[in-house]
């Protein structure tokens, strides 16, 4: 187990690098550099005093002494400094980076409430009208792309119904820290989770019905049921058992989702996070800023697909053989 | 007397071809009702589509009429106008038309890079298969979304052809990787070995004997593929880094909804565009899921 490990993180490390590598090119290929931003705020800057900082800032340095520099700064923290907002990129990021982990969460905790009972539903009972159900929405929202489906979400019950807002993360008026502040914020929070679980759970509840479908014909689920076991028990202490902790290993691969989901989810419904962040940076060629979330989702990407591999490694040992 | 001899009806020795798979295929999309509906809806909306497109100048709708802003359906514009004052139904035609066309193309050439990397890595082996599949896997763990909005920001001539290049690029892992393993399979079987005794050449194994084995797994993968490529493609356009302005996709329309005032009050403009790609969408997934079936032989329904 601690070799599958230490194999699967060696084998992160040239991916890690070439990421950073992909990155940094891509950062030297975006117009303009770090001194953009000053340039913007202070225009009657004259050359020769500009190309002194250049200098001083190693901007005329070798490309591979600017990428040791720039990974460098990375580490510690440095993430450059955005030229819309003046301030340290670092900054701005943990301004937002709280409401998109919030969303992320809300959603995965929903994806989970919906889809197991609804796996579970499905698998037990096949060729019900319940379980034909259930397979018709999970056709349907295999098929429905998110964005349409949290446009007409918001339409019916963010305006039409008014159920919900209809954008930002929590109301202005209400002051930080009370009760009200809160509950707001969780209101603020429900229809977006709610259109990106719904969307969310079809792979789930398509593994849970076939894994369940698939296990309770084999032998040792007749064995239970000769020798007497109920109905409920091979259910919960035979079959699901076996099911659930793969399900609870994908945590890691959803994160790859999660990130395409919050950039659609955040921009339909205003909600100020790190995706809302990533596209208006991206138009108002604040690049400091693109790159770094970039890189961040790059390396929490990484770091989950190794996770649910590893976890799925001690749960299922036949992953380790390969 | 003339002995009658009783000779057997002449028995067809040659046992009966076994049905090629494009032809199993067929037989379980029309015998699914589901898949057969969905066909036949999807051929509809693209013969209207694309007769209809024939007739409709590009130019002329995309031309800004001021006079006619934000008019609701009427006789003369059938769902109405957007902001610009131009014809919602005709961009509705021609956006189907690109859409549809550009997730065709980037299906088409992500399952051509997909076949040749899977079946040579497949087949071959070795190292070769070991560089494959390291650059694979570290494709496949990108922020494909993110990267693929920052590429299409940067990229100076932004156009259809790049777009499509920018979105192949990532695309083509995911079939690349399937078909090796199907090929890793393949490779392992008697025939495959038998032809190699026999001295025929890996080219020839791997286009007679091989691919004619995957053909089936390729056509429900390309299938399936192009209902996600639609999506993703009007998704980028509906965040403003897919089609650029000048050839309409659905997700042009559907972006006149980031303005609330569109999407609450003038339903015309972008709900039309979204039921269609929705629809769309459906229906060539349950042609997928029903070839799918086909492909496998025990969920076959006849």
């Amino acid at each position: 187990m601690l070799k599958f490990i230490l194999r699967r993180i060696l084998i992160m490390i040239p991916q890690l690098f070439l990421l950073s590598v992909l990155i940094f090119l891509l950062a030297k290929a975006m117009p303009g550099d770090a001194l953009t931003g000053q340039l913007a705020a202070n225009p009657k800057m004259d050359p020769q005093t500009l190309e002194e900082m250049r200098e001083k800032l190693g901007l005329n340095d070798p490309v591979h002494i600017q990428y040791i520099r720039w990974v460098k700064n990375m580490l510690q923290g440095d993430l450059g400094l955005s030229y819309t907002h003046q301030q340290p990129v670092t900054d701005l990021l943990a301004g937002r980076v709280g409401n998109t982990v919030l969303l992320s969460a809300a959603i995965l905790v929903l994806t989970y409430l919906i889809a197991i009972p609804l796996g579970i539903v499905s698998g037990r009972w096949t060729d019900t009208w319940a379980d034909k159900l259930i397979v018709g929405y999970s056709y349907i929202g295999y098929a429905t792309p998110l964005f349409i489906f949290a446009l007409i979400m918001l339409f019916v019950f963010g305006f039409h119904l008014g159920w919900f807002p209809t954008g930002g993360s929590v109301d202005i008026q209400v002051e930080e820290g009370t009760l009200a502040y809160y509950l707001s914020k969780l209101n603020h929070l429900m229809l977006p989770a709610l259109s990106g679980a719904l969307i969310n759970t079809v792979g789930i509840i398509q593994y849970l019905r076939s894994e369940i479908i698939d296990t309770k014909v084999k032998d040792f689920v007749k064995t239970a049921r000769a020798k007497g076991v109920p109905e409920r028990q091979i259910y919960w202490r035979h079959i699901l058992r076996n099911s659930f902790l793969p399900i609870a290993a994908f945590l890691g691969y959803e994160i790859t989702g999660l990130i395409g989901g919050s950039v659609f989810l955040e921009s339909i419904y205003s909600y100020p996070g790190l995706g809302q962040l990533f596209l208006q940076s991206i138009m108002q060629r604040d690049y400091s800023v693109v790159t770094a979330l970039v890189m961040i989702s790059g390396v929490a990407t990484l770091v989950g697909t190794l996770l649910s591999d590893i976890i799925l490694s001690a749960v299922d040992p036949r992953i380790r053989i390969e | 007397m003339k002995i009658e001899v009783n000779r057997p009806a002449p028995v067809e020795i040659a046992a009966e071809k076994s049905p090629s798979a494009l032809s199993i295929m067929w037989r379980e999309l029309v015998r699914d009702r589901l898949a057969l509906v969905s066909l036949i809806i999807l051929s509809v909306i693209l013969l209207i589509v694309y007769g209809a497109s024939i007739f409709l100048d590009q130019e002329e709708i995309v031309k800004v009429d001021f006079l006619a802003i934000y008019s609701p359906p009427s006789a003369e514009h059938w769902l109405g106008t957007d902001y610009g004052g131009r014809d919602v139904f005709g961009q509705l035609i021609i956006g189907a038309r690109n859409s549809f066309t550009i997730g065709l193309a980037i299906t088409l050439i992500t399952g051509a890079i997909g076949l040749v990397v899977g079946l040579v890595a497949g087949y071959f082996g070795g190292w070769i298969d070991n560089v494959i599949m390291r650059i694979i896997d570290f494709i496949l763990v990108l922020p494909f979304l993110m990267l693929v909005i920052v590429f299409v920001a940067i990229v100076p001539k932004y156009n259809v052809a790049t777009f499509i290049l920018i979105m192949s690029a990532f695309l083509w892992t995911g079939k690349a990787r399937l078909i090796r393993a199907k090929t890793l399979a393949e490779r392992e079987l008697d025939y495959v070995s038998a032809s190699k005794t026999l001295g025929t050449p890996d080219w020839k194994i791997i286009l007679f004997q091989i691919l004619p084995n995957l053909s089936s797994i390729i056509i429900v993968n390309l299938t399936l593929n192009l209902a996600g490529n639609i999506g993703i493609e009007s998704g980028l356009t509906y965040l403003g880094f897919g089609l650029p302005e000048s050839t309409p996709s659905l997700g042009t329309l559907v972006s006149y909804a980031t303005n609330p005032d569109v999407l609450q009050n003038k339903w015309w403009v972008w709900l039309p565009a979204s039921l269609l790609i929705l629809v769309m969408m459906l229906c060539i997934n349950f042609i997928g899921q029903a070839l799918k079936r086909a492909a496998d032989a025990r969920q076959r329904l006849g």
